[in-house]
């Protein structure tokens, strides 16, 4: 078994207002999709959200918004799971919530040095 | 209680009281002479009390042969090292010899201490459970052989692999420092909860000798509440689980002694004066910010305390079995999570989940297949009750299978 990172990115500048219950609604989805996971016993880490502000550090101190001037998609958490492939963990990916709401997921596996 | 129960009583409650102060005062390593003493205590007892009747206050009447046999012994060890071995440096004589102090403090600190020193991570946890039963519980050998569903001879064997280990691997008899504590109360609290699955989930038949390994590992569990430095939240959480837990005990055995299952269980048989205990710590062991997996299975164990079959129940269940199989999984709770998704998002949900588990060699994961599909596919419920029924051990498993296979109607 190896460990592969999940990246969740998604694009948030134009989102309309969610109310209460979706997000609630919303964090189910993800618990359920992470529960699923684990209960495979293939979760190594439920990882983290991200806070949506942040900024990029460029060469000669130069500070952006994000990593693409022209793609307003951005890094929305990840999580590490255990696969024996690259073809199992991107199956483990499937139905991640984060896909319906227009994001994707980017599946790498982790290089132990 | 007259005598004839008294003895037995007394031995279960004050024999481990007793062997825990004598190995404080002689040292680990010298645990069977402390065991010895205990023992003979007893014995004295039930030769005497049988021939010139109860003494008034039959455990200070212990305490004090105890006391006596202890320093008998003590003498003559202490004769037997100036005669024999003169080069040691330490030499108590008779002047010296300690006082044996059996006073609650002291029992409670050498008990607490004695629970420390057997649940060690050098020891198998079945050794550490059976070593419990013995020495925490005043269990006799056969009785853990019966909770075992082995013998006495393996078990007497296992014991005493368990103490040779605990000797060589140096266990002091002492309260571990602040810095430790926390590691090795982890490992207490897992062999009391493996402690009490042992009589909870048992399939041996003496449904006394099982209620009893339950109300002990409480019982141990209560000690470590006692103590400010070990009455932290997950052991709250610990004690309310089982709590809740044993509220259920008689309503989940039925006049034969078979197991029913929780949905065809009768409230009314549920013991409230347990649940109310149970909440009590539950709600104790929410302050702090720790969440142990106890806190989780307790508020598993709290829901399954309320019979109706409620969205928002199941709901919380899923989320709490969610969060417990992140924090540590199991096969159990792999399956009991599968169905807690079936009752709140449907049984669909729950087969496409089911089939990702990889535990089709278990029984239980066949029993539960089944039951998700009796009503999509009879024959498909039939085919996994089938597999189940190959896969099931024990008699209790097989008749319950049984019963589903004459339920199904294709």
């Amino acid at each position: 078994m190896k460990d592969f990172l999940f990246v969740y990115r998604s694009d948030f500048s134009n989102r309309p207002q969610t109310s209460p219950e979706e997000m609630q609604a919303n964090t189910k989805r993800w618990m359920d999709w992470i529960g699923t996971i684990a209960a495979q016993n293939k979760l190594t880490d439920r990882g983290n959200r991200l806070d949506l502000n942040g900024k990029v550090l460029r060469p000669n101190n130069m500070v952006t918004d994000g990593p693409y001037t022209e793609i307003k998609e951005s890094l929305a958490g990840y999580s590490i799971v255990k696969a024996s492939s690259l073809e199992e963990a991107l199956e483990l990916a499937k139905g991640c919530p984060i896909l319906a709401a227009g994001g994707n997921v980017e599946v790498r596996e982790i290089s132990v040095m | 209680m007259d005598e004839r129960e008294l003895i037995p009583h007394l031995f279960r409650t004050e024999y481990s009281k007793i062997t825990a102060v004598l190995c404080r005062l002689f040292g680990f390593e010298q645990i069977e002479t402390a065991e010895d003493i205990a023992s003979d205590t007893f014995l004295s007892a039930s030769e005497l009390w049988g021939l010139k009747g109860l003494p008034e206050h039959p455990v200070a009447w212990l305490y004090t042969v105890a006391k006596n046999k202890a320093k008998n012994y003590l003498k003559h060890q202490a004769v037997f090292q100036q005669k024999i071995t003169p080069q040691l440096k330490h030499q108590p004589t008779g002047t010296d010899i300690p006082e044996i102090d059996l006073s609650p403090q002291n029992i409670h600190d050498s008990q607490l201490q004695m629970i420390f020193a057997i649940c060690h991570p050098a020891i198998t946890a079945e050794a550490q459970i059976g070593l419990a039963l013995r020495i925490l519980c005043g269990f006799g050998i056969n009785e853990i052989a019966d909770a075992f569903l082995t013998n006495r001879e393996t078990i007497a064997k296992r014991l005493q692999r368990a103490k040779d280990k605990l000797r060589t691997a140096d266990v002091a008899l002492i309260f571990p420092p602040p810095s430790e504590i926390d590691k090795r109360l982890e490992t207490v609290l897992k062999t009391l909860y493996l402690l009490f699955n042992e009589g909870y989930y048992s399939s041996s038949h003496d449904n006394t000798l099982r209620k009893e390994l339950c109300f002990e590992a409480m019982r141990l569990t209560k000690l470590l509440l006692d103590n400010p430095a070990t009455n932290q939240p997950a052991v709250n959480a610990l004690l309310a689980l089982m709590s809740f837990h044993a509220s259920r005990f008689d309503a989940r055995i039925d006049n034969a002694g078979e197991i029913v299952l929780y949905a065809d269980q009768d409230p009314n048989l549920w013991n409230h004066a347990l649940i109310q205990q149970g909440e009590h710590f539950l709600n104790i062991a929410s302050e702090g910010d720790k969440l142990s997996r106890y806190h989780l299975e307790a508020g598993i164990a709290w829901w399954h305390t309320i019979k109706a079959d409620t969205k928002e129940k199941w709901e919380c269940i899923l989320q709490l079995y969610n969060h417990l199989l992140q924090l540590e999984y199991s096969p159990m709770a792999a399956l009991n999570r599968t169905y807690a998704l079936s009752k709140a998002n449907g049984k669909e949900e729950a087969i496409a989940a089911a089939e990702k588990l990889a535990l089709d060699h278990l029984h239980l994961y066949q029993l539960l297949m089944g039951e998700l599909y009796q009503e999509l596919s009879p024959a498909k419920a039939r085919a996994h009750f089938e597999k189940a029924l190959q896969l099931a051990a024990s008699a209790a498993d097989k008749k319950i299978i049984e019963a589903r296979l004459r339920g199904c109607t294709d």
